[in-house]
């Protein structure tokens, strides 16, 4: 079975953030077989703010870690605070080792109190996930506050899920992670060798 | 016999006290560090090394020159570095300077080569962080023939080339220090140190464990695959952290403005999470010696056990109270405990004198 990580910075219980993330779960696990892992980054704030101090995360972290590069695909969801992701969710992937997320299927999604910052998706999400070397699904969804009284928000989260899915289901499983690598001593000295000359 | 060796590491830094907003001086605290230097001989330990470092907060920019001073005035210590920067110093200079130390300390000197890990050093130095990989070992095979060969042609890309170089003095004996290469996180440097069968120090002090166990891991299996022995004889360093008093919780409550205002970890996690996932140890002489007792069971039998003593502001006499429980009541009952189930295959750590034997 297919593995999906959930991460949602939402700060209050109950959140929206959080519950835009479990309908867009749920739509992915209508449409394949998945496993669903959620990463609430609010019950490891204080342990993402030590991991950013101390450089390496507590166990519980590094299994929040473990989830989400572990996974075949991500969902990613974050409240819009002044104009952007929240510092949270940032927070959280700048601990996650660089290349961890490289190829990985993503979908982003973000709430807010109105639809003015909807573009934050595009601004600030994508261009995140970018540089992590993510694939990114085109369909963002954003949830307003006005929009969860409307029927275009689930077409949003069905287009979008379905853009997961298929992505997902066109990669390989996630293997696991491999073992230390080394480039053999000669070939590094090689490397540094002046070439011969002629 | 001494199987394991035991000392202390300095990163020299000058820290205010943070229970009396006292700040040393960088005179009073280079001369601490040699007073810490003898007090190691005086109780016993084996070993003192220093840190390199080219920025404040730290004293120590010129290693040979304290070691020098501190060899003048001690019979047994072996002196070291933590570490000796391979990446910004000139490798030629790494070999002089190190074989005029050793002549001088009759053989009691080894060095640790560490790549600095601080971004402006470099430039300030003619180098570039993002090539610390390639100058480490370009840099450290320059400084490896430069102690083995008594003419060396060379030509690299880091520094200008020599022809029918010698590096003076030559190694005492003929026999070039004992290097250990240091790391915290990258296996090209457990290669490297497996690839010459040099010694690999982890410095384990700030990370959790298991980190450390692949990396060493990955020294063990190279150092094997190098053809200089078993993974069990690959020479192992390590560190350590701790702070005591008799009884724990007066430990505990002494330590605790130091640990919560340090560099590096202060104001970060509580001290009771820290000493969970590091080898950090604050309480009884008893705790230390079961917790340092514990390494061996992640990393296999190892050859030398470094703490860090004298950081985060303690005041010195602090610090010397702090090495005499370790040389009177830690260190003798490592030392046995150790000894106790260690293989006869498994080297000791190697010296002058145990490598002058070899080579002769």
């Amino acid at each position: 079975m297919r593995r999906l990580a959930v991460v949602s910075a939402g700060v209050t219980v109950p959140s929206s953030t959080r519950l835009l993330a479990e309908r867009l779960a749920a739509a992915v696990g209508e449409q394949t077989s998945v496993s669903v892992e959620f990463v609430d980054l609010r019950d490891l704030a204080t342990d993402i703010a030590n991991n950013v101090v101390t450089g390496f995360p507590s166990p519980r972290l590094s299994a929040a870690i473990a989830a989400v590069t572990g996974a075949d695909g991500l969902i990613a969801a974050t409240p819009i605070f002044t104009a952007s992701y929240s510092g949270l969710f940032k927070s959280f992937f700048d601990v996650v080792e660089q290349d961890a997320l490289v190829g990985k299927p993503v979908l982003i999604a973000a709430t807010g109190g109105t639809a003015r910052h909807s573009l934050a998706l595009e601004h600030a999400l994508r261009p995140m996930f970018t540089y992590l070397r993510a694939v990114v699904v085109p369909t963002g969804v954003y949830a307003a506050s006005e929009d969860w009284a409307s029927g275009e928000l689930g077409e949003r989260i069905a287009r979008a899920s379905g853009e997961l899915v298929e992505l997902m289901a066109g990669r390989p499983a996630v293997a696991a992670p491999a073992q230390e690598q080394v480039i053999p001593f000669e070939q590094q000295l090689a490397a540094l060798r002046p070439p011969p000359e002629g | 016999m001494r199987e394991m060796q035991f000392g202390i590491f300095t990163v020299g830094d000058v820290t205010t006290d943070p229970t009396t907003g006292h700040t040393i001086s960088e005179h009073d605290r280079i001369k601490a560090m040699v007073t810490i230097a003898l007090k190691a001989e005086e109780v016993g330990l084996d070993v003192f090394a220093t840190g390199e470092h080219h920025n404040p907060p730290f004293v120590p920019s010129s290693p040979t020159t304290m070691l020098g001073y501190i060899a003048a005035r001690t019979e047994r210590l072996i002196l070291s570095t933590s570490t000796t920067l391979i990446t910004t110093n000139d490798p030629v200079k790494i070999a002089e300077d190190y074989a005029m130390l050793q002549h001088l300390a009759d053989g009691r000197v080894d060095l640790m080569m560490g790549r600095g890990n601080t971004g402006p050093v470099y430039p300030w130095f003619g180098q570039d962080i993002r090539q610390g990989i390639p100058l480490a070992i370009e840099n450290y095979a320059l400084l490896h023939d430069l102690w083995r060969k008594d003419v060396v042609d060379w030509q690299g890309k880091f520094r200008t080339p020599l022809q029918g170089f010698t590096s003076t003095p030559r190694p005492l004996d003929g026999v070039p220090p004992f290097v250990w290469h240091g790391s915290i996180r990258s296996p090209e440097i457990a290669e490297q140190a497996a690839y010459y069968g040099d010694g690999f120090f982890a410095n384990n002090i700030f990370w959790p464990k298991e980190h450390y166990i692949r990396l060493i891991g990955l020294y063990r299996q190279r150092y094997a695959h190098y053809g200089h022995g078993t993974p069990e004889q690959a020479i192992v360093g390590l560190g350590g952290q701790v702070f005591m008093r008799r009884n724990s919780q007066d430990a505990v409550n002494e330590f605790r403005p130091y640990f919560d205002n340090a560099p590096v970890y202060g104001h970060g996690p509580s001290l009771e999470d820290f000493t969970e996932q590091t080898p950090l140890t604050v309480g009884s002489p008893q705790q230390v010696i079961d917790r340092t007792l514990t390494f061996r069971e992640s990393f296999g039998d190892y050859q030398r056990q470094l703490f860090l003593m004298d950081h985060a502001g303690l005041p010195l006499k602090t610090v010397l109270e702090q090495l005499d429980l370790l040389g009177e009541e830690v260190v003798p009952v490592l030392r046995k405990e150790f000894a106790n189930g260690r293989p006869e295959s498994v080297p000791d750590a190697p010296t002058h004198e145990s490598l002058r034997k070899v080579s002769a």
